[in-house]
């Protein structure tokens, strides 16, 4: 039996062979050592742009940016998370465009790391992951998220959904792992405070922020 | 050790990552037992840490690995290409560096200040200088710039290149080559 360590040292061997093939001009091999990260290169972009076109679209641009320069990559780094630094790089240059073109105020991203004290206390325990199913769901969950200021959301998507170690965030958002953990803290329990109501019984149309309000404003 | 509920929603994330001392992880549950408050934010954190972390939460568009790799194919096709394609790719650089001269000697006139902004700068700085790209930035800089946004994916290349893939120089590393003579 193969333990989880294992198959990381098999993924990893494997990966140094390719990306030796491939410097040395087997480049068609480039797609295979991408695709096992297709998927987390795509949903780091969507944290932050927070729009599927744009998002698939700065996940190809950064995936190519990544090729162009394989030869510049430092075999010191892992090469998920090279790739996924240049996506988080791409995804918010064309961010920034947006806001210029929108003229939409940077309150974001409020400025404030202090404490975040949990808002609602109604009773939710025990919800079974067969409610994902439904798509309204699925949806609601989606939109509490992009509720959350972008610093908080990229921590949130990269550690919580993409399940990436602390270090490993830090490392692609080039913060500190205290940073990483404070700011998952306080998109957790603003999420939670964004869901609460309605959990246990119609849910989706009680959604707290249905109504448009922010409760940690 | 006793905490209070402060404690308890500070720590809270902390405790549904299993990343907490036997002893406060003890605290915590005993502190939950006597508070519903807190036993409601915990098993909230549990909750939206499950739900969100499902596979069903990460979809990608239909298609989206399909397009990417046609998209890369697509891009590796120049590299693919004999020795005609780059005499061809050759040939346009020549055209695109003379229409470059030709723009320059149009401006001369110009009132610096003008110039200052619509020129490349590309006339002062040594082409063969070696700077660093943030990649999905807009700026190149000199290796010793403290501005240099997400430092662990820059790559280093020479300032043609740079300029040649559209990167413009940083302001701050790179001023001295920008004021106008
Ligand atoms: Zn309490
Ligand atoms: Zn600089």
């Amino acid at each position: 039996m193969r333990t989880a360590l294992q198959n990381d040292l098999g993924a990893s061997s494997h990966e140094d062979a390719l990306l030796k093939r491939i410097k040395d001009g087997e480049r068609e091999l480039f797609y295979e050592l991408v695709q096992p990260y297709e998927r987390r290169v795509y949903a780091a972009a969507l944290s932050i742009l927070r729009n599927e076109a744009e998002a698939e679209d700065a996940a190809q641009e950064a995936v190519l940016k990544a090729f162009k320069h394989i030869g510049q990559f430092r075999e010191e780094a892992k090469f998920s998370t090279w790739l996924l630094q240049i996506t988080i790089n791409e995804a918010r240059m064309r961010r920034r465009k947006q806001l210029a073109h929108a003229m939409e105020p940077i309150a974001d991203q409020p400025n404030e790391d202090g404490e975040y004290i949990p808002r609602d206390f109604a009773d939710w325990r025990e919800i079974p992951s067969e409610i994902l199913e439904r798509h309204e769901i699925r949806d609601a969950l989606m939109k509490a998220l992009a509720m959350l200021g972008e610093k908080y959301r990229e921590v949130f998507v990269l550690r919580d959904m993409q399940r990436l170690s602390i270090e490993e965030t830090a490392k692609i958002l080039d913060i500190s792992t205290a940073s990483v953990k404070t700011r998952l803290l306080r998109a957790r329990l603003m999420l939670r405070d964004l869901l609460s109501p309605g959990f246990g019984g119609g849910w989706t149309t009680k959604l707290s922020f249905a109504k448009g309000n922010k409760p940690w404003e | 050790m006793g905490v209070n509920c402060e404690k308890v929603w500070r720590e809270s994330s902390n405790y549904v990552d299993g990343d907490v001392s036997p002893d406060l992880r003890k605290a915590i549950e005993e502190h939950a037992q006597g508070c519903p408050r807190c036993a409601t934010v915990l098993a909230g954190l549990k909750n939206i840490v499950q739900l969100y972390g499902d596979e069903r939460m990460s979809e990608v568009p239909l298609g989206y690995g399909q397009r990417l790799h046609r998209r890369l194919e697509n891009d590796m096709l120049p590299a693919r290409r004999g020795f005609m394609g780059w005499m061809v790719a050759f040939a346009a650089s020549i055209l695109v560096g003379g229409a470059f001269e030709v723009a320059r000697s149009a401006s001369v006139g110009v009132p610096e200040h003008v110039s200052q902004h619509s020129q490349p700068a590309d006339r002062q700085i040594p082409p063969d200088l070696g700077v660093l790209v943030s990649l999905g930035g807009k700026l190149f800089h000199l290796p010793t710039c403290r501005s240099i946004n997400n430092r662990a994916s820059a790559v280093a290349m020479t300032a043609q290149q740079a300029m040649q893939d559209g990167y413009t120089p940083c302001p701050r590393c790179l001023r001295k080559y920008l004021r106008v003579v």
